[in-house]
């Protein structure tokens, strides 16, 4: 897989979600995603992005328009130094929720994204890769 | 600070979303409502999101904290005008928002509200929602 | 650049260019190109030597990978785009590149008169040739992929036709089997629909599904789900007894309603919109 493009947009404030949702939605049209794929993608990259804010203590994320050969595809790769997952299996069954949130966040992002992997360390931080293909 | 502006129109309350809502807007349209709905003893309110492109679970979950702050206060409250494409990613998302009614536009919302305040399905909702 | 590192392939290719595309060109005309006018085949084969020529010069590594052979592949790209337009076979297409093989040899034994020299310069040219004769073969079936998944495309929006069959009723009567990609597109074009319409109730008759599994299953719910969330009704009707029994075994929640057939699934949906459909004349008095 080749990384064609690769751009760096901070991920600290809750108004930086709204950010990332109107990044990753330019992107997905420039793929010429269709609107319901756009949709799917860019509402996983909020709900991973608002992770990243209330549970990582704010990060970054690479938006990563990829080439497999054959099709474009946006790569979102959204990084933290923040505490850490200590139980990923648990984090990402339904329903599972640390803070008010319905605890749709991780699990649903994954059913929203065709990629989706997930890596974490306790103390040492997160991320989290959702990838979509055209 | 931005406020979501809510029109008051008879009975009800109509909020209509046009901005992409960050988390703290969805809190204070919330706060907002509620306290609307009891300065002005409101039986409906009417949420038209038909500009809203992107629905996450937060916003969800607000329209379902919404619904159920109203029925405590008496209001019934009405999603009109979600999009295909937001609709069928919030299925996928795993959120089907089952304490809120839905109508496809402005008109439908509020001829269902009318309907639900004069009782005549009201009964017949809240059996199916029990 | 000294010339005597100068190979024999760039010689010909550079000195004797109009006499390789003459023959080349004869050489395709004999063999199985004939749907082919003489003029296109003569343009094509003078790009692909120009582009080619360039590539050697620049001293481009024989494996043909590399910026240097771009532009020759784009070459090939165009070559192997047109034929498969007319209905090429991949072989056909591959004999663009191959047929130079003779002529090209054929001068090669001219220029090069040591017979271990030759069998090296005959093996590293078919080596590269080899190589750029596989790669039209590889465009040839990435075209016709793409010519097969745009079909799929249209298949699919031909195959579910979304109806109005009342003011405010819409209906999709489904017919064949339901893939996930097929139900997909059902699903957000009926979901389309239901806005364009304005209709509160669809029916999605599925009297012409043989089978329905989990997955399918699945998909139907999640589209009568996405349709409650915009305000519309759905109706399901025309399920068949085994698909009943698979639906119960399976030990799926469809927990919407269902008619058995769409005539009772429209009254049940013109009941619903407030409105009703009567015979004319003194009956109805």
């Amino acid at each position: 897989m080749r990384v064609e493009k690769d751009e760096l947009v901070p991920c600290r404030t809750a108004d930086d979600i709204v950010r990332v949702r109107k990044e990753v939605r330019a992107r997905t049209v420039a793929l010429g995603f269709t609107l319901v794929d756009q949709t799917k993608l860019v509402t996983a990259a909020s709900e991973i992005a608002r992770n990243t804010v209330e549970h990582g203590g704010g990060g970054i994320v690479r938006l990563q328009v990829v080439n497999d050969g054959v099709r474009n595809g946006l790569r979102l790769v959204f990084e933290d130094r923040g505490p850490g997952i200590r139980d990923i299996a648990l984090a990402m069954s339904d329903r599972y929720s640390t803070g008010t949130g319905l605890g749709l966040g991780l699990s649903g992002a994954k059913r929203l994204s065709q990629d989706f992997s997930i890596d974490s360390k306790p103390g040492e931080g997160t991320t989290v890769v959702l990838g979509r293909w055209k | 600070m931005e406020q979501i502006p809510i029109l008051r129109i008879g009975r009800c309350l109509l909020v209509t979303i046009q901005v992409d809502m960050h988390d703290r807007l969805a809190m204070a349209l919330q706060d907002d409502l509620t306290e609307k709905i009891v300065a002005t003893r409101a039986r409906g309110v009417l949420i038209d999101i038909s500009a809203l492109e992107v629905v996450d679970s937060f916003i969800g979950r607000t329209l379902n904290n919404i619904a159920a702050m109203a029925r405590v206060l008496d209001a019934q409250t009405v999603v009109v005008g979600m999009r295909p494409a937001v609709a069928i990613t919030l299925v996928e998302l795993g959120l089907s928002l089952s304490g809120v009614k839905t109508a496809l536009d402005v008109d439908k919302g509020m001829a269902l509200i009318s309907r639900l305040i004069d009782g005549s399905v009201a009964s017949a909702d809240a059996r199916r929602e029990g | 650049m000294a010339d005597a590192g100068r190979s024999p392939l760039l010689e010909i290719v550079e000195g004797n260019r109009s006499q390789l595309l003459e023959s080349w060109v004869a050489h395709q005309l004999g063999s199985g190109s004939g749907q082919m006018r003489e003029s296109e085949i003569r343009e094509q084969s003078s790009r692909f030597l120009e582009e080619f020529r360039s590539a050697l010069r620049s001293g481009a590594g024989g494996d043909a990978e590399g910026p240097s052979w771009q532009r020759v592949k784009e070459v090939l790209a165009e070559v192997s785009r047109t034929r498969t337009a007319e209905g090429f076979t991949p072989s056909q297409t591959a004999m663009f590149v191959f047929s130079i093989k003779e002529p090209l040899f054929r001068m090669l034994r001219a220029a090069v008169p040591d017979g271990a020299q030759l069998a090296e310069e005959i093996w590293k040219t078919t080596v590269l040739l080899d190589r750029l004769g596989l790669y039209t073969t590889e465009l040839y079936q990435k075209t016709r992929e793409e010519v097969i998944r745009r079909q799929q495309l249209e298949l699919l929006e031909l195959s579910t036709p979304v109806v109005e069959l009342w003011d405010g009723i819409l209906a999709l009567p489904i017919i064949g089997t339901l893939d996930s990609e097929r139900t997909q597109t059902v699903m957000e074009n009926l979901l389309q629909r239901i806005v364009d319409a304005g209709a509160e109730i669809a029916i999605i008759d599925i009297t012409g599904v043989p089978t329905v599994d989990t997955l399918v299953a699945q998909h139907l719910i999640k589209t009568i789900s996405a349709a409650r969330l915009m305000g519309a009704d759905c109706i399901i009707s025309g399920i068949r007894p085994q698909i009943a029994q698979t639906i119960v075994h399976l030990g799926l929640q469809l927990d919407v309603v269902s008619k058995a057939t769409m005539a009772d699934a429209f009254a049940l949906a013109l009941k619903r919109t407030g409105q009703r459909i009567g015979r004319s004349g003194p009956a109805q008095a």
